[in-house]
């Protein structure tokens, strides 16, 4: 049995959209939300290497670094803002987020 | 061959079964902890692909510094996340029907998509032999290279995201008193001590 390029887009596939399941069902909490994010982020990276790979052009594994790093940056930036928010609030209720909406 | 197969259903089936429990454990913790497993079997793939480069940063980057960082904030912050979890099932008939829809078109386009006669022609940096030039050596010859600003760029943006964070959540009490140093080193006897001449039997006024 040969395992594809297929094969690994189909995985990518799948995390993509359990990312994507995970964002609309934990809609309360922001953890959840950017642990989502961060699979989502995986699944571009599975595809970015299985294409890498299977057309034998190293470019792609170039990419896939880079959105590693923004991936890192982003779950930083995104963990500052919540404890920021949560010294200031007190919760990390999305909903509460909408606050100076009148 | 087959070794290949097995091993590629086995990370494959760990990576999306942790990557559900991610989103539907209850407590944050494990959702934290089903993560580290989905990219340490995203990373078994990346070596099944041949990056082992990159799946080596995935372990040391995402499992040693961001999972770790979420752990820490799931721990530090005092949340009742059971309240947070209150209503996720009425979310799940429009989530999964999104999900439903997104996932059949995605596999769709995987089951009828063909490359192209061009592609091989537009193949800008060739992998080489892994028996001549190792995969870490062949990634860092591009990446020092060809791609230097890319690489530039990606410093770029950590410093910014590290800046931001610092600035973001570095937090001073304003009943806090420090040491300033400034002020201390610019005093002279001028400023800190009177001479005061107290006539004897009187003392100080």
């Amino acid at each position: 049995m040969i395992i594809g390029l297929g094969h690994y887009l189909s995985v990518a596939a799948i995390v993509f959209t359990l990312g994507v399941l995970g964002i609309f069902l934990n809609r309360k909490n922001v953890i959840i939300i950017l642990m989502s994010i961060e699979l989502i982020l995986l699944s571009v990276n599975i595809n970015l290497v299985a294409f890498s790979t299977f057309l034998g052009d190293i470019v792609g594994q170039v990419y896939a670094l880079i959105v590693l790093t923004v991936a890192a940056a982003e779950a930083a930036i995104g963990l500052a803002i919540l404890v920021a928010y949560f010294r200031n609030r007190g919760s990390i209720a999305v909903e509460d987020v909408d606050l100076l909406k009148g | 061959m087959t070794l290949q197969a097995i091993f590629f259903y086995l990370f494959g089936g760990i990576t999306v079964a942790a990557a559900v429990m991610v989103i539907a454990a209850r407590n944050p913790v494990h959702s934290v902890l089903f993560l580290i497993l989905a990219f340490v079997n995203a990373a078994g793939l990346f070596v099944l692909m041949g990056a082992e480069f990159l799946a080596m940063i995935l372990i040391v980057v995402y499992v040693g510094a961001v999972a770790v960082l979420f752990l820490f904030v799931v721990m530090m912050l005092d949340v009742d996340f059971a309240e947070l979890r209150r209503g996720v099932l009425s979310y799940l008939p429009i989530g999964g029907l999104i999900g439903a829809v997104l996932l059949v078109e995605l596999l769709t386009i995987v089951g009828v998509w063909a490359i192209g006669p061009d592609v091989a022609k537009a193949i800008t940096a060739p992998i080489p032999p892994a028996n001549e030039v190792p995969n870490t050596h062949a990634l860092g010859l591009v990446l020092y290279t060809q791609y230097i600003y890319f690489f530039q760029a990606a410093g770029v943006i950590l410093l910014v995201a590290m800046i931001g964070a610092i600035v973001l959540t570095l937090h001073h009490k304003p009943n806090v008193r420090r040491q300033m140093i400034a002020e201390q080193v610019a005093r002279r006897k001028s400023s800190a001590i009177e001479i005061v001449k107290v006539k004897s039997g009187q003392g100080l006024q």
